[in-house]
């Protein structure tokens, strides 16, 4: 036989191996248990998505949950039986907590659903071979739980130049694997045939076996004959089975710090995992049962049992004579590496390869730990080549940066140090809480700076919905004021009739005045131009006569004219200065009169309030008395005030009453500086006289203004009939107007006479 | 040029004194100017550390607010999301005796919370939404708001809002996904075993790690 060259790996252990109780026997068969519980997560990756109904009847091999995605791996039903429930229940977990699972019970007839075997299975297709793997849900069976289709699916640019079956099985008391090569070893050599086909057949194709196993190693040899298939064997040594020290046993390579196998062209799988390939894809058989070490003084019988999944770990340990009270407790994996299980009624998953249910003296309950006495033995035993001491030191003063920075990643848990260690310091149980914790501050770092970009964000969008509000705010203000220059400049165009008024009264004061100088200045010319013109008449023609006459004439209108035009502004005088002292302030009330209501009417209103005033004034005046306020004085002028006010709005109303019948009387040019006044004076007279006049008398003074206006009207027309005036119709029509109103009054007067 | 040089040499010296004064000034400015840092990168640092809940409980509007503070010479122990854990981190950083938590501020809750709204008995008032630092809270006026877990930080600030008092912060409950091994007891607690001798020298051996 050939040698082959195998490397030696550092550090290790040599525990007791502990390996033959379970051998005593061949693998065996457990009954159907009444009720299966599969947890939805047997691998590693996301949990698969369940695929029935609560209350369906399933058939073997049936799936019942699909895989979510490609890190993740099929669930089966193991036995035919109807869906229970699809709950929470404990599942094999260090941390003894629940997760989903899919309860069948079982109705013992194990019907299955038809499978479809291949018997050309080497000749099929790459991808056909992997769907197939994907489809019968297989995990990794030696512990991880890793989904096997994904791990023979390499990458491209990652050529395998090295398979290895990994059929150590380094841990003590398990021997499933074992019994396995022992019993199976054509289907392990068929398995790794079709595996070093999807890896386009590596160079080196290897099962890996310790020495410890001499029955396996002759199964295998004889299996692997005549294929390219070496088998290995090794010295024994604790860890050798971890899958980066398999690698360096026989390859002598290493697998980088963070770093899969396959980027140093090797990829690992377990014989079991090898064997349940074969017959997925041989048979169509999925992964419904593995092989389970059964094992531990507590136990009657210790053997190695093929068990369906989902088989609760209580029905397998009553097959076999459980005992309670001997047991210390009860461990799912080796004594290195397995976890106590706070319950046996969670079930056999894909990943268990050992159920030890270990005597008090075989495995007693650890012992305390003492300090750490730097012995160094762990470093010794560590196979990764780590620092464990360190490692320890920092892990309970929980440096992460440190843990980091020592390589705590590349720790594999295999426990050698813990095992070494003199003063019993449980080292792996450090390890494992501080990668947790590590773990854990990754997630939380990533959550802070998920928060801290989410934060910033709405900062950043509060602010701008600030800058937009403010612009708006800004743009809104700015409309504003341009719409009040706006509104300002159209008023400054088109003032409201209030100020066209004031404007207009403004414009007349200096006006009139300036217009009456003109006339003035207009008679006095025309005055000179018809003395002119009468002047040469003694010494001229008939024609110059003629037109001398005709000019004199002009001339004469012409002064007339000017003359009437004087009057008429004269005229316009009074009126305007009617209502009160400042001819500024008169025009707004009376613009304001004439937005509203008449004169007469506002003088009334405003009567009645003043009165309301006065009523109220008195009132605090009376209050005041009688309080002896120190206001009655101010009270008392108050009062007087308005009853001044009163008294000239009564008679401004008496003047206005009359006026709409009285014409404004003409006004000497003069006056009309104190033109309000003056016309106040006289309107007050008036109508004092009216008062007292009799009605034949009043209509006499009536007529006699009906006749001046008429007068002054005729005149008007007359002018306008010369000037082709446009209102000339207006003129006739007030002339007509004012010639009946002439004869109602003459007759009216009659009448009285 | 040599002999300029040999017959003043006190010249010559001054000379080249100055002139590599104004190439090296040269140099310096150009530096300050091309290799300019914008803002203070102590800051980032210690905004990096902190647990970013933005619940303002010290003192501050924001952990920025904070880490600015700090950069400030503000006392490192105000943060209570944070805990012993980021206190230790920011005296590493800033090299500085790690002081434990001010409980003024609030007591570290070993217990991670995150806000959850009674959807029955919101009434949409949007005012936990205007209060949420991480706008992890979905909703509209007078539609029933909701809150989006993945996203909330449990700092609290939504709760004192809410007119009708729908908000509970509920503890995180740990799954088996998150769970993760806890440190063993120490050695001193196992040490209960022990006989009384060795009991005593734990204990020295602690206080003497302490120290």
């Amino acid at each position: 036989m050939e040698m082959i060259k195998v490397w030696e790996i550092p550090g290790g252990v040599h525990p007791p191996e502990n390996k033959t109780q379970s051998l005593q026997e061949p693998l065996g068969q457990i009954d159907i248990p009444p009720q299966l519980i599969l947890p939805l997560s047997q691998h590693i990756g996301a949990p698969a998505k369940p695929v029935v109904e609560i209350g369906q009847a399933v058939l073997g091999g049936q799936v019942i949950a699909e895989a979510d995605g490609v890190f993740s791996a099929n669930v089966h039903a193991p036995t035919s039986g109807r869906i229970a429930a699809i709950v929470e229940h404990r599942v094999p977990h260090p941390s003894g907590m629940s997760d989903t699972c899919i309860i069948i019970d079982t109705d013992g007839e194990d019907r299955w659903v038809e499978l479809s075997p291949w018997e050309d299975y080497a000749s099929r297709d790459k991808s056909d071979i992997l769907a197939r793997i994907r489809a019968c849900g297989i995990a990794g069976l030696g512990g991880a739980g890793f989904p096997a289709a994904v791990k023979l699916n390499p990458r491209a640019n990652q050529t395998i130049d090295t398979l290895i079956i990994n059929g150590t099985e380094c841990e003590p008391y398990i021997t499933a694997d074992d019994i396995l090569m022992r019993e199976r070893a054509d289907d392990i050599v068929a398995g790794t045939g079709i595996l070093a086909k999807l890896l386009n057949h590596p160079a080196r194709v290897v099962i890996g076996v310790e020495d410890n196993k001499p029955e396996a190693i002759e199964q295998l040899r004889r299996a692997a004959e005549g294929t390219e298939i070496q088998v290995v064997s090794f010295p024994t040594k604790y860890p050798s089975g971890g899958e980066k020290q398999l690698i360096q046993i026989l390859t002598g390579r290493e697998v980088p710090s963070g770093q899969i196998p396959a980027t140093i062209g090797v990829v690992c799988q377990n014989v079991g995992t090898t064997a349940a390939i074969y017959r997925a894809l041989r048979h169509g058989e999925p992964l419904v049962k593995r092989i389970t070490t059964v094992v531990g003084e507590s136990l009657e019988r210790q053997r190695n049992i093929e068990v369906l999944l989902g088989t609760p770990v209580r029905y397998v340990l009553e097959q076999h004579g459980f005992d309670e009270t001997k047991a210390s407790r009860l461990v799912m994996g080796g004594p290195m590496m397995g976890f106590a299980l706070p319950d046996p009624s969670v079930p056999v998953i894909k990943t268990t390869n050992c159920l030890l249910a270990p005597s008090k003296k075989e495995l007693p309950p650890p012992e305390p730990a003492m300090a750490c006495i730097r012995c160094g033995m762990c470093a010794e035993a560590c196979p990764a080549e780590l620092l464990p001491q360190q490692l320890f030191w920092y892990a309970q003063s929980e440096d992460l940066e440190k843990l980091e920075a020592h390589n705590l990643f590349d720790c594999i848990e295999c426990g050698a140090c813990s095992y070494v260690c003199p003063s019993h310091i449980p080292l792996v149980q450090y390890y494992r809480a501080a990668k947790g914790e590590i773990r854990q501050h990754r997630i939380d770092k990533e959550k802070s700076d998920r928060s801290r970009r989410r934060f910033e964000f709405r900062q950043e969008r509060i602010a701008k919905e600030e800058a937009e509000k403010e612009a708006k705010r800004l743009a809104r203000k700015q409309a504003a004021e341009e719409a009040k220059k706006k509104l300002a400049e159209q008023k400054a165009k088109q003032p409201s009739i209030v100020e066209q008024a004031k404007a207009s009264v403004q414009a007349q004061a200096p006006d009139s005045q300036q217009q009456r100088a003109k006339l003035e200045r207009l008679v006095a010319s025309a005055e000179e131009s018809l003395k002119q013109a009468q002047k040469p008449i003694d010494n001229a023609t008939d024609e110059q006569l003629e037109k001398q006459a005709s000019r004199i004439k002009q001339a004469e209108l012409k002064v007339t004219e000017a003359k009437k035009k004087l009057a008429a502004l004269s005229d316009d005088k009074p009126a305007s200065g009617e209502a009160a002292h400042d001819p500024v302030s008169a025009a707004i009330e009376r613009a304001k009169a004439k937005m509203t209501m008449s004169p007469e009417e506002k003088l009334r209103s405003s009567l009645e309030s003043l009165y309301q005033r006065l009523e109220k004034a008195e009132q605090k005046v009376k209050e005041a008395e009688q309080e002896g306020s120190d206001k009655l004085d101010a009270l008392k002028q108050g009062v007087d005030k308005l009853k001044d006010k009163i008294a000239s709005t009564q008679s401004e109303l008496a003047e206005i009453t009359p006026s709409t019948v009285a014409e404004p009387t003409p006004k000497d040019p003069a006056t009309s500086d104190d033109a309000a006044g003056a016309a106040i004076e006289k309107a007050k007279a008036k109508a004092a006289a009216m008062a007292s006049m009799s009605a034949e008398d009043k209509l006499r003074n009536q007529l006699d203004s009906l006749g001046a206006r008429l007068e002054k009207a005729r005149a008007r027309l007359a002018q306008a009939e010369q000037d082709e005036d446009e209102n000339i119709d207006a003129f006739r029509t007030g002339v007509s107007k004012l010639e009946e109103k002439l004869s109602a009054t003459r007759e009216q007067l009659a009448e009285y006479e | 040029m040599l002999d300029a040089i040999a017959q003043n040499p006190i010249a010559a010296a001054l000379v080249a004194l100055i002139g590599l004064a104004l190439l090296f000034g040269a140099l310096l400015g150009f530096a300050a100017v091309r290799f300019k840092v914008e803002g203070d990168p102590i800051v980032d640092q210690i905004d990096e550390i902190l647990p970013q809940t933005q619940c303002g409980q010290c003192g501050y509007p924001g952990c920025r607010p904070y880490a600015q503070a700090i950069a400030n010479g503000d006392a490192i122990n105000k943060c209570p999301p944070g805990g012993q854990t980021t206190i230790n981190e920011l005296a590493d950083l800033l090299d500085v005796e790690a002081p434990t938590l001010d409980e003024e501020h609030g007591e570290e809750s070993e217990v991670q919370t995150v806000a959850f709204i009674r959807e029955d008995e919101c009434i949409g008032c949007t005012k936990c939404i205007q209060a949420c630092p991480m706008d992890a809270i979905l909703g509209a006026a007078k539609q029933m708001h909701t809150v989006i877990a993945d996203e909330c930080t449990g700092c609290d600030l939504c709760v004192e809002p809410c007119p009708v008092d729908c908000i509970d912060m509920i503890p995180v409950e740990t799954t088996i996904k998150d769970w993760k091994w806890e440190l063993p007891a120490t050695s001193h607690a196992q040490a209960q075993n022990l006989i009384a001798t060795d009991l005593g020298r734990g204990q020295t051996q602690k206080t003497g790690e302490a120290a």
